[in-house]
Formats: structure tokens, sequence, C-alpha cells
């Protein structure tokens, strides 16, 4: 079958939410939902049990609803939303990984960043990795 | 959860994901077949969907059944975002939305039949 190749290189306007920028809109959207409905029924149903590593799952799920929809948005705002969501969610999911690998007594029951998001196949540790350098790829040349 | 359609769906997403993988690493866009593979899937997932719901219905419920519920909501409504996504975006990006779609879904399953499972019901 002819299938037209896309174009070798990228027009410089092209939104972030676009192209590969559409994949990460996907894969953090999965985050998103998955993320608010795992706090929501922790929160709903055990608070008591490891109030911090359930407010964290919450802060997660935020974290990665701001991420899909700075990418949705785009634009100089978007990028900003996108860019802050994914470097906070770089630094969140080392420090929780690094802090559930240390002191377990503080998280009992795992969260989306525990063992480095190894519960999700290690995406969540991957996936600001890959978002930077989407975002970094895709600057605005001055 | 119903065995063996279960399976079936695990092994057609598993197998179109594969495919798409293929296609994406070969710089394919998702072609008309992809879009109807992926509608297919899509039709697949909600008669399994179906036949979760009318099991509820008969009173056999998981003993986490709002957790249960919120799966199988978030199955039927997946692959057609999927299949939306991917009608946006003419590139191999596309064929790469379809083929991360097709690879989640039998985690879906899965988390499903252990819901299910954890009650013995």
């Amino acid at each position: 079958m002819a299938e037209p190749t896309p174009a070798p290189t990228r027009p410089r306007d092209a939104a972030i939410g676009t192209g590969a920028g559409r994949v990460l809109l996907l894969v953090y959207g999965i985050f998103a939902v998955s993320a608010s409905a795992r706090a929501g029924v922790q929160i709903a149903t055990k608070f008591s049990e490891a109030p911090l590593a359930f407010l964290l799952s919450a802060f997660a799920a935020l974290v990665y609803i701001a991420a899909t929809a700075g990418l949705a948005i785009g634009g100089v705002r978007g990028r900003l939303i996108a860019l802050t969501s994914c470097s906070i969610e770089l630094v969140g999911v080392l420090v929780v990984g690094t802090l559930s690998v240390f002191d377990q007594e503080a998280f009992p029951d795992a969260t989306v960043w525990s063992g480095y998001g190894s519960g999700y196949g290690y995406v969540p540790l991957v996936l600001p990795v890959i978002g930077l350098w989407w975002l970094w790829r895709n600057r605005p040349r001055a | 959860m119903n065995g063996p359609l279960s399976t079936a769906t695990i092994v057609v997403a598993l197998l179109l994901g594969i495919w798409y993988l293929i296609r994406c690493a070969l710089d394919r866009a998702p072609s008309n077949a992809d879009l109807w593979a992926m509608l297919g899937l899509s039709a697949l997932v909600a008669v399994l969907v179906l036949v979760a719901v009318i099991g509820l219905i008969g009173g056999d419920r998981p003993g986490e059944w709002t957790t249960f519920v919120g799966y199988l909501i978030t199955t039927i409504a997946f692959a057609p975002v999927g299949f939306y996504l991917a009608r946006l975006e003419p590139t191999r990006w596309g064929t790469l939305i379809l083929g991360v779609a097709c690879l989640v879904l039998p985690v879906l399953v899965l988390r499903l039949q252990q819901i299910a499972e954890a009650t013995g019901g």
C-alpha cells in the first residue's frame, strides 16, 4: 500500500500535542485516569491506614492530569504546564521511589511512584524523561 | 468474568498490538484496515463488558465491586479513545497510539479478572 510518508522535519510551530506528542497525550491520559481512580479509592476506603502514601497518590494524580492538560492545551501556557508537571513528576518518582525502598513503613500500600513505578512497568520513571525530551526537542526557537 | 471471552480479547489485543508496533516501526500511518481492526477489537471488548455487567445485575458481585465497575467503564471506553486519537494522527504515531492502546487493554482485562476472583465469584 502506498501511503504518504510523513514529512521528515517537523514544523517549528507544530503543536506539542501532535505527532509523537499525541502518543504522550494518550499515555499521560491513561496515568491521569488510573492514578486518580486509585487515589480516590484509597482515600475513600482506607485513608487512615497510610495518609502520607494516599495523599501522595492524589498529588501524583493531579500532576498527571496537569501534564495531560498541558499537552492538550499546547502553546506557551500548555508548554509551561507540561514542563512543570513533567519536572515535578521526575523528581517525585525518584524521591518517592528511593523513600519506598529505604522506608517501607511509610509506604505500606503502593503509590504510582513506589519502587520507581515498578507496579506500572517502570513507565512512571520513563514517562517524564520522554516528556521532557519531547518538550525540549520541540522548544520554541528565538 | 467469562473465561474464554477474556482470553480471546487478550490474545486478539496482543496480536493486534504487535502488528501495530511493527507497522509503526515501518513508518506506516494507520490504514483503513488498521482502524477497522481497532473498531472490531472495541466491539469484542464491548461484548466482554456487557457480559460482566449482566453478571453484576445477576447478583454475581465481586467484593470491591465499585472498583470493578470503574474498571469496566475504563475498559469499554479505552479502545474507542485510542481509535479517536489515531484518527486525528495520520502518521506513524497514530499507529503507535493504536499499538499502545492494544497493549494496555490486556492489563485492564487481567485486572478485571483479578478483582472478580478476589471474592471467589
